[in-house]
Order: structure tokens, then sequence, then C-alpha cells
């Protein structure tokens, strides 16, 4: 256990680290959100109807922005091959990664999302939906991502066609989650959206971390 | 698995998918215009009329692009597990092929859609999920692209074709689930007239022929580009 | 003071094994890329031998190295730790790894010592662990412990990859062109690392294109006639 918080952590502080990016996924996340309304105009109404989607095709943009670096500078300076042969499984060490990644960007993401649901117009009362489904679905967009970012480690520009493979497979998480949002607004139960985006977090969280593994060793033959 | 073993040979492979191919051909285009036959010489449907029969291109299409999918997960998981060598190869040739029926779905969709609902697109379920294979197709043909060595790409890609097929279901449900909550289902729901049935099932056998020779076909082809390839690389080293 | 002449370190170092392992590979063939990169290799190392391999670029000496680090198995034949294959038990094996590749792993963002203390950390479990200023100083990097990797010339950042040597506190030590950007002093200083680690039965397998001084190493040319 030990040996997968020194990993988190290690992550963690090099995110966190000038250049690290974590910051730079925040910034895109809330200038992009800005532009929205400049795009569809300055109408309330529309942009409350609008809102919850555009956060969460927005966060999600921002996930698969910061996926790239999640192997690839492991990769690049030879960390990954020390990784791999260290007594953590390489499983549990994508995990662990894949945990400092939501820490540094889907959690600030979840804890930014009420300010940029104020600038949607999105009514307030459905912010702990929004806060819940988020805090559910982007881990999801994380281990998602941690196969895409597994399979693309060693090629190069690897980032566009990081986000082809992983796009589609970010749907359900979208759904769940936009529905969830949607649902607080009209007045209904969001509980069971939130249900089924927990349960695609519990099957992402089974099975991501083996696929992703398994693409790593490959790379690293 | 005796058997996939004996055809592992791609020397053995290579001289019975030649004898089968003309056969499967042939089978195919009989099948096509039986099929295509009875289906457009049976009665219109009452409340569609002409553009019905779009169907016939329509649904034998939707039903293959997730059949040759379902097949080139499996082949995949048995290129991963057993590491036979053609199961590779057959997954490979598999995703254009799917690519193009899920393509073909889609279009004559929009075909069918426009006199029937009156535009060329809705985010009806079936389209959607449709769509997003089209997608996850695509991606799989990607990374096939981008990694030189075939057998690393052959891996990447069954790593994915295997995450694809976890999600592709879970994406379907949620599509679905989505879609009732904002429009009412069943756009597509009709009773099968059995009349229908007939013709469907026939171009469904047809398109599933079509299918199996056209793959035969492409792994032949990718057979022998590896071969080629071998042979340059050790001209290269000599 | 010669770093292995404290008493404490010699003790953790001494501690790897003072069993008479041997690590072989018999009848080595390995593909990549559609390419046969080596066939029909055999070698032998004993508790306190060396491995030199030796060759011409493309040759395989790094495939090779991976090969031992069970990074990728061999096409045919197999590497066996005291008979067994390595494969069986591949933790074990991992465990007893110190891996030096041609890439540093360094991050820029930390500092020296961070750089080693977090790999530290992930090392497998010893009864006894060397402290930082133990693992930097033999590489001659203890004085710069507080300092952002970041500065660090291309022959340092190397000596900070090499100073994990002292941390794995591995019997197999696989190094890939690990003299490359070091100086004779700092080449000087690992060759006495290996030697105080074979004293101490350990092994290492050493891909190189210079001559080192090793005593008693023996040679493996690989693709070379």
């Amino acid at each position: 256990m030990s040996r997968f918080s020194a990993v988190v952590a290690r992550d963690v502080r090099l995110a966190l680290r000038q250049g690290g990016g974590s910051y730079w996924t925040l910034m895109f996340f809330i200038l992009t959100v800005t532009l929205f309304p400049l795009g569809v105009g300055p109408d309330l109404a529309l942009l409350s109807r609008i809102g919850s989607g555009v956060l969460w095709v927005v966060a999600l943009l921002a996930a698969l922005l910061s996926l790239d670096r999640l192997f690839q500078a492991d990769y690049e300076d030879g960390s990954l091959e020390l990784l791999a042969l260290a007594p953590l499984p390489l499983e549990l060490t994508v995990l662990a990664k894949v945990l400092a990644h939501w820490l540094t960007t889907g959690l600030p993401v979840t804890l930014l999302a009420p300010l940029m649901g104020a600038m949607l117009a999105i009514e307030p009362a459905a912010y702990p939906t929004l806060m819940v489904a988020m805090l559910l679905g982007t881990p999801v967009l994380s281990l998602v991502g941690s196969i895409g970012a597994a399979l693309t480690v060693g090629i190069r520009r690897g980032g566009v066609l990081l986000s082809l493979l992983v796009m589609p497979l970010y749907v359900p998480a979208l759904i769940f989650g936009a529905l969830a949002v949607e649902a607080t607004l009209e007045g209904l139960s969001p509980r069971p959206h939130l249900l089924l985006l927990g349960a695609d977090l519990l099957v992402a969280l089974a099975l991501t971390p083996w696929g992703a593994a398994a693409a790593l060793r490959l790379n690293l033959e | 698995m005796a058997n996939l073993h004996w055809l592992a040979n791609p020397g053995r492979f290579l001289r019975i998918s030649n004898a089968v191919v003309p056969y499967l051909a042939g089978l195919t285009v009989v099948l096509l215009a039986y099929g295509l036959w009875r289906g457009l010489t049976a009665p219109h449907d009452a409340t569609q009329g002409a553009p019905a029969t779009i169907m016939y291109m329509h649904v034998p299409s939707a039903i293959m692009s997730m059949t040759v999918y379902g097949g080139m997960a499996v082949a995949s998981a048995v290129a991963l597990i057993w590491k036979h060598p053609l199961a590779d190869i057959a997954a490979k040739s598999s995703a254009l092929i799917g690519a193009g029926f899920t393509a073909t779905c889609l279009i004559s969709g929009s075909m069918w859609g426009r006199p029937t609902w009156g535009t060329y697109w809705a985010w009806d379920a079936r389209l959607t999920s449709e769509l997003v294979l089209f997608f996850v197709y695509l991606g799989y043909i990607a990374i096939w692209q981008a990694i030189e060595d075939p057998q690393r790409a052959g891996r990447a890609a069954a790593i994915l074709a295997l995450a694809g097929s976890v999600n592709l279901p879970i994406i379907h449900y949620s599509v679905e689930w989505w879609n009732t909550l904002h429009q009412p289902a069943g756009l597509l729901q009709g009773k099968t007239d059995p009349v229908l049935a007939v013709p469907l099932l026939t171009l469904l056998a047809a398109f599933f022929c079509f299918y199996v020779t056209v793959l035969l076909l492409r792994m032949e082809r990718e057979i022998v580009g590896r071969k080629i390839r071998q042979l340059r690389l050790l001209q290269a080293q000599a | 003071m010669r770093w292995a002449d404290s008493a404490r370190v010699r003790r953790v170092v001494l501690q790897i094994h003072q069993m008479p392992d041997t690590f072989a590979a018999t009848g080595l063939a390995c593909i990549r890329g559609e390419r046969i990169v080596f066939e029909h290799l055999d070698f032998e190392v004993a508790a306190g031998g060396a491995l030199l391999l030796r060759g011409p670029n493309g040759a395989g000496k790094s495939t090779l190295l991976r090969l031992c680090a069970a990074f990728l198995q061999p096409a045919a034949g197999e590497l066996t730790w005291n008979g067994r294959p390595i494969q069986a038990d591949l933790d074990d094996h991992r465990n007893r790894l110190a891996w030096v590749g041609h890439l540093d792993a360094v991050k820029p963002a930390f500092t020296v010592e961070d750089n080693i203390a977090f790999w530290a950390a992930l090392a497998p479990p010893r009864p006894m662990t060397l402290t930082p200023s133990e693992y930097l100083q033999p590489m001659g990097l203890a004085h710069l412990a507080d300092l952002p990797a970041a500065y660090l010339s291309a022959g340092q950042r190397r000596r900070l990859n090499l100073s994990r040597l002292a941390v794995a506190a591995g019997s197999l030590w696989l190094l890939d062109e690990p003299t490359s950007s070091l100086d004779d002093a700092s080449t000087n200083a690992l060759m006495t690392m290996i030697e105080i680690h074979r004293d101490a039965g350990g092994m290492a397998v050493i891909a190189t294109h210079q001559d080192l001084p090793l005593e008693n190493a023996r040679t493996l040319r690989i693709g070379a006639p």
C-alpha cells in the first residue's frame, strides 16, 4: 500500500509542478466553457437548457487533453520500465497513476463545476446532483482513458489517435451524467441515472487496469 | 482448437481458401438475386410504401455490422490468448468490412429516414449506437495504421477490440436509455410481416456469404503482403 | 574513505546473498519486428560474475538485456535462474533485478534526493536499506542532494540513474551502456560499485561499446563474426 501511495504522491506532485499540466487543464476547462455563451449567444434560457451538457462535454475534452501525459512522460524518460519492474503489480501502478490523474483533473473540474454552472445559468438547485454526477463520472473518464493512453504510449503524436480511440467509449458516462442533471432540473429523481453512472464506474474500475497494464507491457517490449 | 491449429499453417489456409472462394462468391450472387427479387416483388408495406424497401439493405447490414464486430472480438481474444497467427489477420481483415456494413446501415437508414420521418438524421437510439459503433471501427483501423510492426499492432488492436466489446453493450444500453427519455420510443418497432421475413433472411444470408468471401480474399492478401514484407526485410539484412 | 569501507554500507551490500546463484541462457533466439535479431545464444553467469555484451549497433545487445529483464519473451530457448525458467517466477525475478536502461528516468521537477527516494520507496523489501546520503555517495552526488534535477548535466543525470543500483540491492544488475556520457572518474566509481557488488556475490550483465576494466569479466559477442 505504501508503494501505491508513493506512486500517487509522485504523480500528483509532478502534475502540480510548473509545466505539469494540471493548471493548464483547468484553464482549458474554464476557457472552453466561457466560449460557449460567446458562440450560442447570451440567451440565459438557452444556456441553462444546454448548460449541463456543455459542462460534461468540456470536462470530457479536458480529461482527453491531459490523458496523453498519463504514461507518455514516464515512457519517454525510461521511468515506465522501472515502474514495470517494481514489486507493485503493473495493474496497481496503473490504478495509482489514474487516481493521481483524477485528483489533478477530474476532482478540480468537479469542484469548479458549480462556478461554471453559474456562468451557464444552470439552476443552483441542480448543483448537488451535478457535483455527485461528476464525482462518479470523471473517474470513468480517467479509467477508460488509461487504456487509450497505454495503447498509444509509443506512438508519436498519439494524442489525436488517443481521442479517436477513447471518445466513443465515453458515451455512457456522458449520457448518464448529463441525464442526472437534467432530471433534477425537471423535478425528477436523478437516482437511477446516478446509479447507472456508479455501475459504469465499477465496471471501469474492475476492467480497465488489466487492459491498460497489458497495453503497457506490450509497449515495453 | 485442433481444427484451428491445423489451419494455422498459412500455406494450407491459402489452398483451402482459394478453393472455397469461387463457390462462396457464387452463393452470394444467387442469394442476393433471390432475396432482392422476393423483396422487390413483395407487396409494399401499407403505411410506409415504397421507401420501406430500403429495409432490405438496412436491416441485414445493421445485423452484419454487429456480427462482424463480434467475430472480430472473438478473433482478437483468440489472437491474444493462443497467439494464433490467423486470428490476428482475420480480425484485421474484418474491420474494414464491418465498417462498410456500418456505413451502409447508416446511409440506408438516413435515406429511409427522409421519406418516413421527414429528416435525414434522427437521434434514434439504434442510429446513434450504430454511429458510435462506426467510430469504434474507425479507431480500430487507425491503431493498425499507427503501429508499424504487425505483431505489436495486432496485440494493441486486439486489446482495443476487447475493450470495445465490453463497452459496446453498455453504450447501446445507455443510448437506448437516453433516447427513451428524450423522445417516444419505437419509431422503428413495427410487426414483421412473414412476407418480408423470407427476403430479409435470404438477404441476411447473402450479406453473410459476402462477408466471408471478402474476408477470405482480404486475409489472403494480408498473408501474401506479410510474406513480401518479410522477404524485403531479409533482403535488407543480407 | 571509500564508499564500501563504512561497515554499515558493507552490511547492506553484503545482505544480497551468499548463495551460489547462476543465471543462464540456453539456445536463446529473439525475433523483433519480423526480424531475427539473434539465435542460438548461450551464456552463463555465476555468482560474482560479470558478462560484457559486445557487438556492433543493432546486433541486439539491448534486446538481450530486455529479454533478461523479461520485458519480452524469447522466440526460442530460455533464461534460467538456478536452473528454473525465469518465466516461472516472474515476480521473484523482477525483485532480484536492478535495471539501468539507456534512458535515465530522471524527473527534472524533483530534487536529486527526491528522484532517488521515490525509487527507494518502490524498491523490493530488504531487511536493511541505505539512507539517501549513503546511496548518493558512490556516484559522487551527495553534495547535490537538494538541487533540482533540471540543473544536472547529462553525465550527472546518468550518475543519478546509476545511484539507483545501490538502492535496489538486487543481485542481478542489467546495465545498458552504463558508461555513456560518464567521465573517467565516474566510470571508475561505477567500476568500483560493480566490483563491490560482485564481491558480495552479485552478478552483472553489461552491454557496452567500451573495454571496461572489470576483473574476470566474460565477454559475449553478438552479431559480429
